[in-house]
């Protein structure tokens, strides 16, 4: 048995991060293309979608959850309610968790539902889906987390599993210590500047970080959630120190680690020299039209957004308060951490005094402005630079804005300046 | 399964919010975001699409939110298929899940003008235009089976009651 059990070890071939978290999940050996059922270890939804799905359930009538320990649900796109059918959404999930009984409910106090996933749910090697595009920031720990619509969630709901076609792996690596200003942004927009938005359709991306400490988890979250903008199923960092050290920070247990085995076989790889990046900005109305900040310098700026799923993190208040600090915005300037302990932790920092202080507007725990819902609306003809995921045409408000995105440091420097500005001359 | 009808062509990378943008999102009534759906570009589209239209677009068509309201809006508004170049991995299931048939056919926009009538087959993907058959990818396996059973909860519903 011990010598079948060897050959039949030496017979298999290496796996890539995808195989072994899609592998584990399906209960067999799976390889790209495959489809498989497979079971999932957290599905999760905000306000926004989580009434579609629930109203899928009871129209199916089949509302029961598989396991209520393994739903996590936060409000945060229409928190707090802009309106009286915001807060009659929220109404009708509050009746739903109370009767489920589900525990890991964040009301509107808390924060953005993928920040909630990041800081206590996700760990390295879990299959987690949620009902909103943005979940594969939890690939920053290494868990292969993806979006879904309302239908799909709602069937993870019931029954704990889903169906899903094996992508092909593609790896990055990222050498070098960042460049100053440099963030996870410029690695997304790098990435979407060289590739375009199509290339990794059915990929996971699998992210090699060669100085694991050079590239902190914010700067991952960051680049995982844009992992959607690439349209990629999966945007996953290899779990290496800097996600142990993450994890036991936030929830005082270091995680189990998963890791691809050496000569796994990749579509291909694309190295990024961290040293040599220089801050990127997409321009309207495309997340791949991507252009380094210099060529966009003078540009008026009518409002700037710090904040989101996508950079509302210590690190980016950090930034932000380290430009802006004695500064006084020319910029309408809306500033909001994603979630209760990243606002806490910026106030205790002083962050958010130096934010108050050069006339920034701040509140926490909601999507605001990105989706164009609340909280700073875009107006007709306004520019807006924004550290959110998405400028595509309406996205933030009216049609007739133009929406900039950029990482903390040039979305700070430009408010304060009124203008697209570079934040190297500082 | 086959579909038939006049085609009303759109770019590469249609995203969710000009799909169906996100103030109307809090509601699911299929008449209603019909109204709404591809306004930021033609806020006439649904009465063009009223009559029944098809639509033929670039790449990663549906890219961006996980938006169901994107596949019900533009199946509300006359839609009986959409050829593109490829999909957004969300859209294209919550098409599936919507009973929207969706055709994957490379070059799409440089074989098929605005206007003529085309007729898929939808398991096969052959799109037949004029006396040109081109060969596009069809709904196969697992999505073919949701999409015969009617969406993913009936399909659910229908292994159970097998089981």
């Amino acid at each position: 048995m011990l010598i079948y059990q060897y050959f039949k070890n030496l017979m298999m071939s290496p796996k890539t991060l995808t195989e072994k978290i899609l592998s584990r999940a399906a209960g067999k050996d799976v390889s790209p293309g495959d489809v498989i059922e497979a079971k999932v270890d957290i599905v999760a939804f905000h306000d926004l979608t989580g009434y579609h799905v629930i109203e899928v359930m009871e129209k199916a009538e089949m509302l029961k959850v598989f396991d209520k320990n393994k739903i996590v649900i936060a409000f945060d796109h229409l928190a707090p309610p802009p309106d009286v059918r915001s807060a009659e959404i929220q109404g009708y999930i509050r009746k739903f968790v109370r009767s489920q009984g589900i525990p890991n409910f964040y009301d509107i106090n808390y924060g953005i539902l993928h920040e909630v996933l990041i800081e206590q749910y996700a760990n390295p090697g879990q299959v987690i889906l949620a009902a909103d595009s943005h979940t594969t920031t939890s690939g920053a720990v290494g868990a292969f987390a993806q979006g879904m619509g309302a239908s799909d969630i709602a069937a993870a709901v019931i029954t704990g599993k889903t169906w899903l076609v094996v992508p092909q792996p593609f790896k990055v690596i990222l050498e070098g210590k960042p460049a100053k200003w440099i963030t996870g942004k410029d690695v997304a927009l790098k990435l979407l500047g060289d590739f375009k938005a199509d290339y990794f359709n059915g990929m996971s991306i699998e992210v090699f970080v060669k100085d694991p400490l050079s590239f902190p988890m914010d700067y991952r979250a960051t680049v995982s959630n844009m992992g959607i903008e690439m349209n990629a199923d999966a945007l996953m960092f290899i779990p290496d120190q800097e996600t142990k050290r993450y994890i036991k920070e936030m929830r005082g247990y270091e995680p189990e680690i998963i890791t691809p085995d050496n000569n796994a076989k990749y579509v291909d790889e694309y190295t990024i020299q961290l040293d040599k990046l220089e801050p990127l900005v997409a321009a309207p109305h495309s997340v791949d039209n991507v252009k380094v900040v210099s060529e966009l310098e003078g540009t008026p700026v009518d409002q700037v957004y710090i904040g989101s799923c996508t950079n509302g993190r210590l690190s980016d208040f950090e930034i932000a308060a380290k430009i802006m600090k004695g500064e006084r915005v020319k910029s309408r300037c809306i500033a909001i951490p994603a979630s209760y302990k990243m606002f806490k932790e910026a106030l205790e920092k002083g962050y958010i005094q130096t934010l108050v202080d050069a006339g920034c507007i701040v509140t926490y725990g909601t999507c605001g402005p990105c989706l164009g819902g609340h909280f700073g609306i875009a107006g007709p003809g306004e520019n807006i630079v924004s550290t959110s995921s998405r400028n595509f045409k309406g996205r933030m408000g009216s049609n007739d804005a133009k929406v900039y995105l950029s990482g903390p440091a040039v979305a700070a420097i430009s408010a304060i300046e009124g203008k697209i500005t570079d934040p190297r001359v500082i | 399964m086959i579909v038939e009808g006049p085609v009303i062509k759109f770019g590469d990378k249609i995203d969710t919010d000009i799909i169906i943008p996100a103030r109307y999102l809090k509601y699911t009534d299929p008449q209603y975001l019909a109204q709404h759906a591809m306004e930021p570009l033609d806020p006439e589209f649904y009465k063009k699409a009223s009559k029944g239209v098809i639509i033929v677009a670039g790449k990663v068509f549906g890219m961006g939110s996980s938006r169901e309201q994107a596949a019900i809006a533009l199946k509300a508004a006359g839609v009986k298929a959409i050829i593109a170049e490829s999909f957004a991995r969300i859209f294209y299931r919550n098409a599936i899940n919507n009973g929207l048939p969706v055709i994957t056919l490379p070059n799409a926009t440089k074989e098929i003008n605005e206007g003529v009538i085309v007729k898929i087959n939808v398991e096969t993907g052959e799109v037949f235009v004029g006396d040109k058959v081109l060969k596009g990818k069809g709904i196969t396996g697992m999505a073919l089976e949701i999409l015969k059973a009617g969406g993913i909860m009936e399909y659910l519903k229908s292994i159970q009651r097998v089981n």
